[in-house]
């Protein structure tokens, strides 16, 4: 089976493409390039088109499917009535999937299945990405904050960062928000110097 | 306690009456908590309404019909109970192409552009290339718009001239670099392929049919029964936001608000304009003011008419090469909803026409009709070619369209 995937993030089509290859006797076919999308899925001749939901490609293709001559045999949206609860649920984690015309429901649902979990894999590694990078953000703050502090008031590290957990503690707000508060003030005086 | 809807919508100016129901307090005030979902693609706009991420979509009036009968996908029975504007778009052809067939940098005469096109059509034939427009989506106002403008000046659409399906924010791209040499698209897309040199603007589309139809509010079927008190409350809210945005003296408000980083996210000078009905047809050339550019508000322009389902019934068949079908052409204009509008607004002091279907194209000057309290008056609402549309006499139209 020829899986053609097309995805605009690099990453999440590798992690989709990882999990496809346990699939035996599939080939798989990554597009993340916009640029002669529709000439190089001519060539490839998918049977399934697997294609995240924010692609801005999708009306095109979708009518590319549907319309186009170039391809042997035609591909229409994964419709098959029985299958609702699959389609909702990749609609759910954000892919959308096209079959070729004739392909049996028994044979694309496990794929599908793993497409679906794998997107949703994806999403929660973004969100754990999102927050590292969050509390990266957050300690760089806070290091900003201690060393302002360091050098305008003479502490020590130590007295810097139990002043800035004591002013957290006292107004009832996170060390990050506090520091970020410093770092905020301290620009803005530096503007008028 | 206040309820709350969610509409899907892709980033254009016809999208404004949600967001400013929203953004107004109207739909607030009226105890409708408003979330807006911003996609990029129509086919996702449809799933997310389609699987319930959206209770209501900003949709391509077309395609709410092809959906309700099916075309490419099972038949999901779609509900559209106000229209969000009509027309509101326009052609743009790559500049060369533009200069030689409406020289002057004016809104050309639809007769006369399509003819001088027809002629560069054949000139390109005869050196074997197909000119190549392109459009937003296959079911879409803009397809229908612009075969209908074609074919009426002896182009054949899909013989004499390719059309394919280019995403509106890459249209200015497409236009650019040769892939396509006209586009019919809605703003602020236009505009942006003019700033950029790419083409010249030569038709509004209101120029070839004067009221046509463009985006519509769409709900499911199912959707609309279960959360028919809250969809009557968007309609007011949204009758509201449309009365507002035309006033003049809120053109800018208006268009800070659409150009904000969550919604259109783009320039709010352009998005102005095209509020404004003002378009810059060329690279430095100054606004036109064409006053049917996009129409929103007057003349219940968001009173949803079984006839105008019907006409995009009439050219979907024509196009797609359907047989005519009593049955489908009922079950299209079903998907219109006047009941719904009429139940949202009585009591409103709003202008609600007493009719649900008109002959299409028939008016030439003002004219009162007959509302529930009053008369509306309508104004021209011409084909450019003269025809006219009857919703009972569907299969002789589009007869004499083939």
């Amino acid at each position: 089976m020829r899986i053609a995937v097309i995805d605009e993030s690099r990453a999440r089509a590798t992690i989709i493409e990882e999990g496809l290859r346990a699939f035996e006797g599939s080939e798989i076919f990554v597009l993340s390039e916009r640029k002669a999308l529709l000439s190089r899925i001519a060539e490839i001749e998918p049977d399934i088109v697997l294609m995240d939901l924010g692609n801005p490609a999708r009306d095109v293709l979708e009518e590319y499917f549907a319309v186009s001559r170039a391809l042997a045999r035609p591909i229409a949206i994964f419709v098959d009535e029985s299958d609702d609860q699959a389609i909702a649920a990749s609609i759910d984690a954000g892919v959308s999937a096209y079959v070729v015309d004739g392909l049996s429901a028994p044979r694309i649902r496990p794929l599908l299945d793993l497409a679906v979990r794998r997107f949703h894999a994806f999403a929660r590694l973004e969100e754990d990405l999102a927050e590292a990078r969050g509390r990266l953000h957050e300690r760089d703050q806070i290091d900003q904050a201690k060393r302002i502090l360091m050098a305008e008031r003479r502490w020590t590290e130590p007295e810097a960062y139990a002043e800035l957990r004591r002013k957290a503690m006292d107004s009832n707000k996170r060390i990050a928000a506090i520091a970020e508060a410093v770092v905020t003030a301290h620009e803005l005086m530096k503007g008028d110097q | 306690m206040s309820e709350k809807l969610t509409i899907g919508f892709l980033p254009l100016v016809d999208a404004c009456l949600p967001i400013l129901a929203r953004e107004l307090g109207f739909a607030e005030e009226d105890g409708l908590d408003l979330e807006l979902t911003r996609d990029v693609t129509w086919a996702t706009v449809l799933d997310r309404l389609l699987y319930g991420h959206t209770d209501a979509a900003h949709m391509l009036a077309p395609l709410a019909i092809a959906t309700t009968m099916g075309i490419g996908r099972p038949p999901q029975p779609l509900a559209a109970p106000f229209v969000l504007g009509l027309n509101g778009n326009a052609i743009t052809l790559r500049t060369e192409l533009a200069d030689a067939v409406c020289p002057e940098p004016v809104l050309g005469d639809p007769a006369a552009v399509g003819a001088a096109l027809a002629k560069q059509a054949e000139k390109a034939a005869a050196n074997g290339r197909t000119l190549r427009f392109g459009v937003v989506h296959r079911h879409s106002s803009h397809n229908y718009m612009l075969r209908y403008w074609l074919s009426a000046c002896g182009i054949r659409p899909d013989v004499d001239i390719e059309i394919v399906t280019v995403a509106p924010p890459f249209s200015a791209d497409a236009l650019e670099s040769g892939e396509i040499d006209g586009s019919c698209v809605g703003e602020p897309w236009n505009s942006v392929a003019v700033d950029r040199g790419a083409g010249r603007i030569v038709l509004a589309t209101a120029q070839i049919w004067r009221r046509g139809v463009e985006k519509v509010l769409a709900v499911k079927e199912a959707r609309l029964t279960e959360r028919s008190e809250a969809v009557a409350r968007l309609i007011r809210a949204m009758r509201q936001a449309v009365k507002w945005l035309v006033d003049p003296a809120n053109r800018e408000s208006a268009a800070a608000i659409l150009a904000r980083p969550e919604y259109l996210d783009g320039s709010a000078e352009v998005i102005g304009r095209a509020i404004a009905d003002e378009i810059v047809l060329g690279a430095g050339a100054g606004a036109s003011h064409y006053p049917d550019f996009m129409f929103q508000y007057n003349e219940a322009a968001n009173f949803p008419w079984i006839s105008q389902a019907k006409w995009l019934y009439s050219q979907l068949i024509l196009w797609e090469n359907k047989p005519f079908d009593a049955a489908d052409a009922d079950r299209a204009g079903r998907v219109f909803r006047p009941d719904v509008y009429r139940q949202a607004l009585r009591g409103t002091g709003d202008l609600l026409p007493g009719a649900s279907s008109k002959v299409e194209g028939s008016i030439g000057g003002p004219l009162a009709v007959g509302a529930e309290q009053g008369r509306i008056t309508l104004s021209a609402n011409g084909f450019f070619d003269g025809r006219v549309f009857d919703p009972d006499e569907i299969e002789a139209y589009v007869a004499g369209q083939r």
